[in-house]
Parts: structure tokens; sequence; C-alpha cells
């Protein structure tokens, strides 16, 4: 229970640096906080494998692939890193005070009436870092290579499309144009270009 | 440890609401498309958060397999995603989100 309150408030306090920080760097930074905060959560849950996987996948790549991106993008470019927001930055502690009444609303519907039923699968509850429990590698693996095996599999497919989508997109060929101002310009240079072809 | 579990899962569930509400807001409020991106990936944390709860509560490991793949499918959208605002920014020299309407009509 203690454990639960503490990361929690780690978990919000990050999660509302992260939305609220000036530069990207910071809300990597906040971001890898609050993952590494979740995946002690997710101790606390018996989830030893996926408290693993979130700090392997969640921080070791998705964040490094952010950090790639802003140390790319941020070189010499002053209108990346501080811009104008959308809504007037005194929304974010309206939007977090509404999430809290939310959440408080939630906490109270699920004290209505929460029936909790008996435990099901076939593999008990014991200490974390066990075999054969519940939530072990050996549980998981035996669901993911059993009875979820299809959804794997396609899992597999997913990645090869989204590999094959960032190699299509950021590869040296990319002949995407953002904006219509830059569209104009590449339409004018194309028609510069096979006037200047056509005078040859 | 074979007791109940010690938190009630409507701790979990609220916590849960509020984190993926702060994403919310950060897709709403902000126009860096990273830090849009990283919003996104706050909410995909608070629908993995509801899974363990709920796996732990019924002792059922489906809610592992869907984290999993919720797991998955948000590294394919970062991936994506990043290409797209790298692609964006080379063509554009600046981001910002709301200039992006190429394809509005």
């Amino acid at each position: 229970m203690i454990a639960f309150w503490i990361l929690a408030v780690i978990m919000l306090g990050s999660a509302i640096w992260c939305i609220s920080a000036s530069k990207p760097v910071y809300s990597v930074v906040a971001l890898l906080l609050h993952f590494a905060a979740l995946a002690a959560m997710y101790l606390t849950l018996n989830a030893e494998f996926l408290a693993v996987i979130q700090l392997i996948v969640y921080s070791g790549a998705i964040l490094i692939l952010f950090l790639f991106v802003i140390a790319l993008l941020s070189s010499g470019v002053a209108s990346f890193s501080v811009g104008p927001n959308r809504l007037p930055r005194i929304a974010i502690p309206a939007i977090v005070l509404i999430a809290l009444a939310l959440g408080f609303f939630t906490y109270a519907m699920g004290h209505a009436g929460a029936v909790v039923p008996a435990a099901q699968a076939g593999s008990p509850l014991g200490p974390v870092g066990t075999a054969d429990v519940f939530g072990s590698v050996n549980d998981f693996g035996k669901a993911l290579f059993t009875s979820y095996l299809l959804p794997f599999e396609i899992t597999a497919l997913l990645l090869m499309v989204a590999v094959i989508g960032v190699i299509l997109l950021a590869g040296d060929h990319a002949p995407y144009v953002a904006t219509r101002k830059h569209a104009a310009e590449v339409r004018r240079e194309m028609r510069e270009a096979i006037l200047r072809e056509g005078r040859q | 440890m074979s007791q109940m579990m010690a938190v009630p899962v409507s701790y979990y569930v609220g916590l849960s609401a509020v984190i993926f509400f702060i994403g919310v807001a950060g897709v709403l409020v902000r126009r860096n498309p990273l830090i849009m991106l990283m919003s996104i990936e706050l909410m995909f944390n608070a629908a993995n958060l509801l899974f363990m709860a709920f796996a732990r509560a019924w002792l059922h490991n489906a809610g592992h397999i869907f984290a999993f793949l919720v797991i998955t499918v948000a590294a394919a959208e970062a991936a994506i995603g990043l290409a797209i605002v790298v692609t964006v920014f080379r063509s554009a020299k600046h981001v910002d989100v709301d200039d992006v309407a190429l394809m509005k009509g």
C-alpha cells in the first residue's frame, strides 16, 4: 500500500512534468522517471516479465529513439525547442484538475460494488522471482506461445510493416512535402528545372 | 503473498484515469509533435497499468499478454511517428503540427 502511494505520486508528478516541460529533453527525462516508477509498480503487481520488458523496450528503445530525434533535429533551430502552444498554458492545470476529479469518481464507482472472482488460472500466486507462479516468465511464455500464438504472429507482421514504413518515410528519397508553401516552392523549382532543360 | 492484493483495483483505475487524461492534456495543449508523441506514450502506459491491475486481480495472465502486445504496438507507433516528424522537419525546417496541413485540402 505504501509502495503504491509512493509510486503513484512519482508517476503523477513525472507525467505532469512531462507535458509541461519547456524543452523536449526535459520531457524525455520525466518520461524516463515515469516508466521506471511504472516498472516498479508492475513488480508490485506480480508482473516481473512485463516490468523487465517495460524497462528494456520503453526506457531502452523508445526513449533513446526520442533522444536521437531530439539530438538530430534541435541542432541550430530555435523554433524547435520553444514554440507557442495551442491552448494557453493554464489549460494544463485545468485538465489535471479535471483528471483528478475523474480519478476520484472512478475510485468511488469502484467502491460501489466490486466483486473480484476467485483465481481462474492454474498458476498459483507466489513471491516475485520464483518459477511457475503467476506472472513469471514461465507462466507468461506458456500462455504466449499456446493460447495467444496468433496475436503474437500478427505482432511480427505489424513490426515488419512498421520497419518498411519507416524506411519509406525517412529514407533518402523521401518525396514528402509538408506544407503548402513548401509544396509551391517544390513545384516552382521543378517547373524552372524543366524550362532550363528545354532551353538547352 | 497468497492473500488478496492489499491495494484495491479501484485505486489503480483512478490512477490510470488520471494519467490517461494528463496524456490527453499533453496532446491537446502542446504543439511540439515530440511532446505529443510522448503524451500518447503516457496514454498507452495508463492502459497497460489497467491491464496489469486487472490481470493481478483476476489472477489471469491474458492481461499480461495484451499489455505485451500494446507495448509492441507502441514501439511501432513511436518509430513511425518519429519518422514522420523527421520527414516533415527535413522538408519544412520547423516542427509545428498546425503548419502541416497539406492533406487538409
